[in-house]
């Protein structure tokens, strides 16, 4: 098993990369929040999250807590049953940390240290802490990106629940969802699915919004598609990666059988092969990091964004009904104030949050260009820079080995 | 390679043996020449000598062969055959068969002073202690038994005096002039360590002499009457510690047995004679390049006289020193030029089968012309696999196992119409086939085979049969080879070559580890293949989502990323095939060539296991001879002394088969290490170059695409 001590280690490296993982996002300097530090434990990660602001309503300039998953999730899931923000793309909660695949293989590591050779092991190990530590850094990327966002936000900036989030240094007691709980999210999430396709048949008057939707609807999918596509592509470019790694080593075995020139010539490719591997393992990493988390993010973000159309969509449907109540009312003249209340409250709903999603699609359409662009320029820039780098190498290899022949 | 470490003083020693043999033939030479002068003189003393048993040298050997007689077939049966009986009547009849067995046990200590430094070729060791039984009989009764051989001492003494004293009078230099004063011609050895070019000439007679010889069952009595005799002289010397010629000609006999042996050798066999030879010149030649220019002068004429008889037939290369060897090697591919081309399927349904268009081009002058064109189907490749194989494999060449039969594949080929794993397929045994015949015709050996010539050559090959996978020659096949594995694992050979030893032990794991290599080039040109797949269903998926995508630039820089995403899926694919077929393939390729390697090793140990089962027969013969002579029964005895000759014949054929299958192994082995070194660094070379390309295309694409990612505004 992995100690704390060697994730801590890795940390470090971590620290250095912090920034340069962060998705751009225009933070003004009245309230900056980042992640300054990250603790894996055995079975939780513990973040600090650093805010540092001018607001007035917190108490110092500058300021640190430790805060775990669940509580980012608490954060999320109370914007989301807040009403007030219904008009809002509400940012996507960061996934859950999952560190079981490869804790579970470095406990079979451990397990098998008998049966290897030294430098095998080591190598495995490597291996297995380099894959430990891109885990962590994607999921301490996330979470940032998350509280960035939310600290961005014209208006979810200044609610009070992430302001006790960020400062209250005590544990929040936020507990996980029991069974219960989590049946009735399962079964609302059921009736809001159900009624997301009744609510997505009715015909939108508003020409906006009625594109926004089919394009929503279309993009959603087809991010999923490519999302999960470019996990299987990145997810090969690893196995690959792999193998290389275990050719140099066993070319290695044999280069070390003898003195001979052949095995002069095996280590050398070995060596070769070895160094080909680490850059052949960092473009499927950068390609992760640029292209599979882009589009992971961008499908929970056009989710949320769907989310919002929804909440429009069921808030012109309770408007509709309330109108064809009202127009009821008046027919037999009866309840009509209450038909009438309701239909202005429907209303005045329905408007706010048309006015604040048109707002916030734009916004997200902008945000997404702007992702997509910097995404993608770093990752041709970072394909270049590892292409070239690997030309490098074996042009300098083969110029050794055919300098020796 | 690492045996040269265990010989430094091989070379030197090598150099008098060669030298030695040089005189031995000079001799043969000048008796031919000029028979009457040299018998009157010192002949008497040394015919003498040869009524002890043999004599010193073959010169006299040679010149009585060569006088002409009419019944020329007689007398050498009389020389030959006498001596043994004399030899084993003595001492068996005096002594019991008792010390005998401690006689043979001694064997190799009086003698290892000299002899087995000598031969510290282990090869050469084990014949010197295989022969050492017959050597050494006599030598017991000099030394422990002076009264019962008192001839000996008599006789054995003088010429030795004689010898070194003529020796310090005559000449400066004690090794020369030691084995020149046994060999008694000063006229003619002079006048060959003078001039090297008179040499040669003198050496192409010689053979000639000797093939004239009728006896094929002669040799073997020859090598070990003459060597016992050498051998005899020597203890004496040792007894001596007053005569202080005699010690410095110490150093003189003790090179000698082995050069009369030897050449006596080449008297006898010439084919193996070669390997001999050739197997010192490539030990030699491995060794520190100080010694190198000596050695040249020593083994040249050396090689070159035994080799010219044969030199029309078989191989050339063997008689070169290991550069010469190599340039000739290198010739020899630019002489042939071989390639498969056209596949084509031939008929339908399940008789159908791929043609394979066989062209070759040469400048060598054995062919009829210099391009020439046939076709060949896969089975044909067999056929003459198993053709070679029959022929040369017992002689411990290393065969070139062609490409293995794949039911599966050929039966896709066959049924499937245009589908890209059977087009996969033909390439791949395309490219194996032409590798494979490749392989076989930069054999010097296989390449002058008729078979391999006809199959290169002739428009029509008879159908090869019992290739079939299925069929009865089939299964026979297997039977055997199951009998085979069985016997292999019966055998227990006590390894006495510290270079076989070792080699079998490295060509194992070797084995081993390519095969696990193979493995992981398999998977990795199986990733590989599934990255192309899955790249592309990327490429696909978004370019899908660039079409869906509202903002033109991002669309359009979207659809630009499908495109590139779809050239390296490409270029993933073309990775994939080179890792196949330009690495992967190899490794498949030397993974059964190391199989065949091994078969060389078990033809080598099967040799061994011959030779000794001969060799405890005549143990069995022998003891039952000395118990009729115990039993004291006469009429049965001139029997068992008839089979115990038949015996020790086949001890001599088996043992010097088994060395000559050594000899060659080791050659073949050799050969076929400097082969794979120069086939895995090309191929890896060329491997890299595709990965080098690969990555060019890379940095061309993302080059391209990086504007118009920054172009998405």
């Amino acid at each position: 098993m992995m100690s704390n001590l060697d994730i801590n280690f890795f940390f470090e490296d971590f620290r250095l990369n912090a920034y340069i993982l962060n998705v751009d996002l225009q933070t003004d300097a009245t309230l900056q929040v980042d992640i300054s530090d990250a603790l894996s434990e055995r079975d939780k990660v513990k973040f600090t999250v650093h805010t540092k602001s001018t607001l007035p309503n917190f108490k110092q300039n500058e300021f640190s807590v430790v805060r775990q998953h669940e509580e980012f999730i608490w954060l999320h899931d109370s914007f989301v049953e807040n009403e007030e923000y219904a008009g809002y793309i509400i940012p996507p909660s960061p996934p859950r940390p999952d560190f079981d695949a490869s804790r579970e293989k470095l406990q079979k590591l451990g397990e098998g240290e008998g049966s290897m050779t030294k430098e095998e092991f080591t190598k495995m190990k490597q291996e297995l802490e380099a894959e430990y530590l891109a885990i962590f850094k994607k999921t301490v990327a996330m979470h940032e990106v998350f509280l960035c966002r939310v600290a961005a936000h014209p208006v979810l900036r200044k609610d009070l629940n992430f302001h006790v989030f960020l400062e209250y240094n005590q544990d929040l007691s936020v507990r996980g969802k029991n069974k219960k709980e989590k049946l009735e999210d399962f079964f609302k999430n059921v009736v809001k699915s159900a009624d997301g396709v009744l609510v997505a048949g009715v015909k939108d008057v508003d020409d906006f919004f009625e594109h926004e939707k089919t394009f929503l609807l279309e993009y959603h999918n087809r991010v999923k598609d490519s999302s999960a596509k470019s996990d299987r592509m990145i997810r090969s470019h690893k196995s690959a990666a792999d193998d290389i790694n275990r050719i140099a080593s066993t070319l290695y075995t044999l280069g070390t059988q003898d003195s001979t020139d052949l095995c002069k010539f095996f280590l050398k490719v070995s060596e070769l092969f070895e160094k080909t591997r680490k850059i052949e393992a960092r473009v499927a990493a950068d390609e992760d990091l640029k292209l599979a988390d882009l589009l992971k993010y961008y499908l929970r973000e056009s989710q949320a964004a769907k989310d919002l159309l929804y909440r429009r969509g069921r808030a012109l449907v309770d408007y509709e009904n309330a109108n064809k109540a009202l127009d009821k009312a008046r027919a037999k003249n009866k309840d009509v104030l209450q038909a009438e209340t309701t239909q202005q409250v429907c209303c005045q709903k329905f408007e706010k949050i048309s006015e604040s999603a048109k707002q916030e699609l734009i916004d997200f359409k902008t945000r997404r260009v702007a992702a997509f662009r910097k995404n993608l320029v770093e990752l041709a820039e970072l394909e270049l820079k590892h292409a070239k780098g690997n030309l490098q190498l074996l042009q300098s290899c083969l110029g050794v080995l055919k300098g020796d022949t | 390679m690492s045996l040269c470490h265990f010989y430094p003083s091989l070379v030197i020693k090598f150099f008098r043996v060669c030298v030695c043999v040089c005189v031995e033939l000079k001799m043969a030479a000048s008796s031919e020449r000029s028979p009457p002068p040299f018998p009157d003189s010192e002949e008497p003393e040394l015919l003498e000598d040869s009524d002890e048993g043999a004599d010193a040298f073959t010169g006299t050997s040679i010149s009585e062969m060569d006088s002409p007689s009419p019944d020329s077939t007689r007398p050498p049966k009389d020389i030959f055959n006498e001596p043994p009986e004399d030899i084993f009547s003595d001492p068996l009849s005096n002594i019991n068969s008792e010390p005998q067995k401690k006689v043979d046990a001694k064997i190799p200590s009086p003698s290892s002073d000299e002899a087995v430094d000598l031969f510290s070729d282990p090869l050469d060791d084990d014949s010197e202690v295989m022969s050492s039984p017959e050597v050494q009989n006599p030598m017991p009764d000099l030394l422990n038994e002076p009264v019962e051989a008192p001839k000996s001492d008599v006789l054995g003494e003088p010429p030795v005096h004689r010898d070194a004293a003529r020796q310090q009078d005559v000449f400066e230099d004690p090794p020369k002039s030691s084995s020149k004063s046994s060999s008694v011609k000063k006229a003619a050895s002079s006048e060959m360590f003078g001039d090297d070019d008179d040499d040669e000439d003198l050496f192409k007679e010689p053979p000639k002499v000797v093939t004239k010889k009728p006896q094929p069952s002669g040799p073997p009595v020859d090598v070990f009457t003459e060597v016992k005799s050498d051998v005899k002289v020597k203890p004496q010397v040792k007894d001596d510690p007053t005569d202080l010629f005699a010690e410095e000609a110490l150093t003189a006999p003790a090179p000698k047995p082995s050069a009369g042996s030897s050449s006596s050798r080449t008297n006898g066999v010439h084919s193996e004679e070669q390997d001999l030879f050739s197997e010192a010149t490539v030990e030699l030649s491995l060794d520190s390049p100080r010694n190198d220019r000596k050695n040249k002068d020593a083994v040249k004429p050396s090689v070159s006289a035994p080799a010219a008889p044969v030199a029309s037939s078989s191989s050339k290369a063997p008689s070169k020193t290991l550069k010469e060897l190599e340039e000739e090697e290198s010739e020899d591919k630019f002489d042939l030029n071989i390639s498969i081309t056209n596949p084509e399927k031939v008929g339908d349904g399940m008789n159908a089968y791929m043609a394979y268009k066989v062209s070759t081009q040469t400048s060598l002058t054995m062919f009829r012309s210099k391009t020439f064109t046939v076709r060949r189907r896969f089975s044909d490749f067999l056929g003459l696999f198993e053709k070679l194989s029959e022929k040369h494999s017992q002689n411990g060449y290393l065969i070139p196992p062609p490409p293995e039969k794949s039911i599966l594949g050929m039966t896709k080929v066959k049924v499937g119409k245009e589908d890209p794993s059977s087009a996969e397929f033909v390439e791949r045994r395309r490219a194996a086939l032409e590798r494979y015949l490749q392989r076989v015709v930069s054999h010097p050996s296989l390449l002058q085979d008729p078979d391999v010539r006809e199959f290169l050559e002739k428009e029509e090959l008879p159908r090869a049969v019992s290739t079939q996978a299925l069929s009865g020659a089939g299964f026979l096949k297997m039977l055997n080879k199951a009998t085979d594995a069985v016997s292999k694992m019966t055998i227990k050979m006590n390894e006495q070559d510290v270079w076989f030893d070792e080699k079998i032990q490295d060509v194992e794991n070797e084995e081993q580890h390519l095969r696990k290599l193979h493995v992981m080039v398999e998977s990795l040109v199986n990733h590989r293949k599934e990255l192309s797949g899955n790249t592309a269903v990327f490429a696909k998926s978004v370019a899908m989502l660039g079409s869906s995508e509202d903002n033109t630039a991002l669309s359009r820089a979207l659809s630009q990323l499908a495109e590139v995403e779809d050239r390296i899926e490409q270029l993933h694919q073309e990775q994939a095939s080179n890792d196949f077929f330009t690495f992967s393939e190899l490794l498949a390729d030397y993974i059964r060539l190391l199989g065949a390697v091994r078969g060389c090793f078990d033809q080598r140990m099967k040799a061994w296991q011959r030779w000794q089962d001969a060799e405890n027969m005549l143990q069995k013969k022998r003891e039952a001879e000395a118990k009729l002579l115990w039993a004291n029964k006469p009429d049965k005895l001139q029997q068992a002394k008839d089979e115990i000759t038949e015996w020790e014949a086949k001890v001599t054929q088996y043992e010097r088969e088994f060395e000559r299958i050594s000899a060659t192994v080791r050659k073949e082995v050799i050969r076929f290490d400097k082969e794979k070194a120069r086939d895995f660094n090309r191929q890896v070379i060329k491997y890299l170059e595709s990965l080098l390309h690969s990555q060019q295309q890379l940095i061309k694409y993302w080059d391209a695409f990086l504007p118009e990612a920054k172009a998405i505004v």
